[in-house]
């Protein structure tokens, strides 16, 4: 029973393609993942703005939307609809094409990001051999799209947006790519399926997942401060800020097209949350052995949820970082972590079994944290900055 | 410690995020069509006319025989940025001193325009106009609807008093003071003429009995 | 699977042509991207998982944006009045026949010594990485040297024009 329903999605679609002649059935099958993706997580997404606008409210002793519906759960299709029904306006001055393009290409980019995250046991739309490299290829042409954004608006706002955007993006990939590449040294392969599986086994009834080994918490931490950046949410939404840059690359923006850039940032943040599940918090399997009857897509997209959660709750909590003290952060903190953090996992993979790894690994990497730490806020790079004119 | 600080920043929103589901009273929101705060005494917005309920002239309706607006055009000049039109009256009204003044024809104030500076009530030597508190003036025609004319400007002077209790009671001392000198000077004058009378009689009288002698 | 190849072709093509031919620089710099994009697919038509992403990695994601940033924080996308083209074409056609030429006798001469076979054959990502690590262990440190090299020469330019400016 509970094996059927674990795999329910993937039965339903075999049932539902048979009926097709056999030359239809692979592309058939292959279209209705894509619905499913298409569908399923811009529904994710009016979830997620309400729960982000609930949870904000409730962080600042507000009641967040409460008119639209019980809990003011529509307020979502509420806002999607205002958005279809305003006016789609484009600068006189702007580059017509370039600018319709950017807010496409970026959704299209993002969305190819999902096609090879296992969302479930046998549910994944490609199971391809270098899954993580597509993932990160597809991460990275949205950069361009931001750029294009940008630079087509004729805006100095978006410009500067679009500028920041980029020095942020690329920044942040090499450390968000670094982490990844320790959990790709330890499980031997770039498919995510195959990590997946090389996490879903058991000691007593405790996961081998890599979060609970001293470099795959290390790698965790810089992969959650990378995505942020990634994804441009504060504290590192200096693109958008919207007390400086009224919203950074899509000021030009409005209707349907702010909408799509607003879905894209979304939906980046459900794939890359949904990465980091697959890769440290081991995708979609059981936390504990005795609950693995539980269908695996319940547990990762709970997984899922909870990082958005967190994500929500950083977002109410740090104030927006300075673009010097982001670019110290990520070339004097976080890339040398990961750098460490990939010798680390290559020392915890040739000193085998045994307790001795676990020590060393700790120990070493505590040191350089404490040591990088205290060195960066002593010389004032991520700590509060003093002001010449001020004292 | 680095990340110690953002630890501590996580811990407190996470103690807000779950205290305003414990206590009600962390909730600071005040949900406002339903539940309002009762303004301070302060509060003002946009200028209304004030008008007497007493009914003077017979004249009808009441709130047009009422005003105290006498015309002057004072404050549609000292409006900084223009809001007021008055076209002033072709005949007089006796006003509550029981003087003839002109009247207001057309009393037109556009609130889109008006940006709340209260100059015309400081420069009213009438206490005529003053300051409303009314808020919820929303409409569908930003043109029409925005723009109040005489009626819509007129409230009574009971509404002046329960809006702005204190300031109403010592605009009512001064009119009332007015109204005394104005009476006591009316009185005055009525007996100078009265004495005048009756002097100019005794002398027409001493002259005729001066003649008569 | 032709007529896929004749589409990606022609893209690339466009993409390339529109690179050399718009006045635009920054259309240039995006049109150049589709060309990469265009070549990746051709990568991945030929079953070549590995090179065709690290195409949009290294390529899309890192080489258009460096050029886009390197237009933008020189002088600006606003387009020459004299025009974006060079004047002497001459010298830059016979250099590109030149290198035409070279490309194409190499690859007519390698033609004929690869064997005809029908199916492609399957390197996983996984033989990639054994044969960088084993075999090409050499060149790939001398890239990696070089690279670093280049990186450091980076920051000691940037760093003597700060001194300077104080």
């Amino acid at each position: 029973m509970s094996a059927t329903l674990d795999q329910i999605f993937v039965l339903l679609q075999h049932w539902l393609v048979s009926f097709l002649p056999a030359v239809l059935q692979p592309f058939v099958s292959v279209l209705l993942g894509v619905v499913v993706i298409i569908g399923l997580f811009p529904a994710l997404f009016a979830f997620a703005v309400w729960m982000e606008r609930k949870g904000l409210g409730r962080i600042q002793n507000r009641l967040g939307p409460n008119r639209v519906g019980p809990f003011g759960l529509l307020q979502p299709i509420a806002d999607g609809i205002k958005s279809l029904t305003k006016e789609d306006i484009v600068p006189l001055s702007a580059d017509v094409v370039v600018h319709f393009l950017a807010p496409l290409v970026l959704v299209v980019a993002v969305f190819m990001g999902f096609a090879v995250l296992p969302m479930g046991r046998n549910m994944v739309l490609v199971d391809m051999d270098a899954g993580l490299l597509f993932y990160f290829a597809m991460g990275a042409s949205t950069e361009l799209s931001i750029f294009m954004a940008g630079w087509s608006s004729r805006n100095k706002y978006s410009l500067l947006g679009a500028m920041r955007a980029v020095a942020q993006m690329i920044s942040y990939e090499v450390p968000l790519l670094m982490s990844s590449v320790a959990v790709v040294m330890i499980a031997g392969t770039l498919s995510l399926t195959k990590i997946v599986a090389a996490q879903n086994s058991y000691s007593g009834v405790f996961p081998h997942w890599y979060i609970f080994t001293p470099w795959g918490l290390a790698g965790f931490l810089m992969y959650v401060v990378s995505s942020m950046a990634e994804t441009n949410r504060s504290p590192f939404d200096l693109p958008e800020g919207e007390s400086e840059l009224v919203a950074g690359y899509f000021t030009e923006y409005s209707g349907f097209k702010f909408a799509l850039f607003f879905l894209g940032e979304y939906l980046a943040m459900f794939s890359i949350s949904g990465l980091g599940t697959v890769l440290f918090l081991g995708g979609w399997s059981a936390p504990f052995s005795f609950l693995t009857w539980v269908p695996s897509w319940i547990w990762f997209f709970s997984k899922l949820m909870m990082s958005i959660s967190v994500f929500i709750w950083i977002r109410g909590t740090l104030p927006r970082l300075r673009q010097d003290q982001l670019m110290n952060f990520a070339w004097k903190f976080v890339l040398p972590m990961t750098l460490l953090n990939l010798f680390v996992a290559a020392l915890w993979r040739f000193l085998g079994e045994g307790w001795e790894r676990w020590v060393i690994c700790s120990v070493i990497l505590l040191l350089a944290y404490v040591v990088l730490g205290r060195t960066g806020m002593r010389e004032g790079k991520f700590g509060p900055r003093r002001y010449r004119y001020a004292e | 410690m680095l990340g110690e600080g953002i630890l501590k920043g996580l811990w407190e929103t996470a103690k807000n995020f779950t205290g305003s589901y414990v206590s009600a009273d962390r909730l600071t929101t005040v949900e406002y069509p339903e539940q309002r705060i009762a303004p301070i005494e302060a509060t003002r917005d946009f200028p209304f006319l004030v008008f007497d309920e007493e009914n003077r002239d017979g004249g009808d309706p009441v709130w047009e025989a009422g005003l105290r607006c006498v015309a002057c055009q004072i404050c549609e000049k000292e409006c900084p940025p223009k809001c007021i039109y008055i076209e002033r009256s072709k005949d007089k009204k006796l006003d509550y001193l029981g003087k003839a003044q002109y009247y207001p024809a057309r009393f037109d104030i556009d609130i889109s325009v008006c940006m709340s500076c209260q100059i015309c009530v400081e420069v009213c030597p009438f206490d005529a106009i003053k300051m409303d508190t009314e808020f919820e003036l929303s409409t569908t025609d930003r043109f029409g609807g925005l723009l109040l004319d005489r009626e819509q400007l007129a409230k009574p002077n009971e509404y002046y008093h329960k809006i702005h209790p204190a300031e109403a009671a010592g605009v009512d001392a001064h009119l009332a003071e007015e109204k005394v000198k104005a009476d006591a000077k009316a009185k005055a004058a009525a007996e100078a003429k009265l004495a005048a009378e009756a002097k100019a009689a005794a002398d027409a009288a001493a002259k005729a009995t001066g003649e008569g002698a | 699977m032709s007529f896929v190849f004749y589409i990606l072709a022609a893209l690339t093509l466009a993409g390339a042509l529109a690179a050399v031919l718009l006045k635009n620089t920054v259309h240039c710099a995006l049109a150049l991207t589709v060309a990469f994009a265009g070549l990746a697919f051709l990568f991945l038509q030929l079953d070549a998982q590995f090179a065709g992403f690290a195409q949009v990695l290294v390529y899309i994601g890192a080489v258009a944006i460096l050029v886009v940033f390197a237009i933008l924080l020189t002088r600006g996308s606003e387009t020459p009045k004299d025009g974006v083209y060079s004047r002497n074409w001459l010298a830059g056609l016979v250099i590109a026949a030149g290198v035409f030429a070279a490309l194409g006798w190499a690859v007519l001469q390698s033609v004929p010594g690869l064997p005809h076979e029908t199916a492609a054959p399957q390197v996983s990502v996984l033989q990639i990485g054994n044969a960088l690590m084993t075999r090409y262990v050499l060149p790939l440190e001398i890239v990696a040297v070089l690279l670093t090299l280049a990186l450091i020469g980076a920051v000691i330019v940037a760093m003597h024009q700060k001194v300077e400016a104080q």
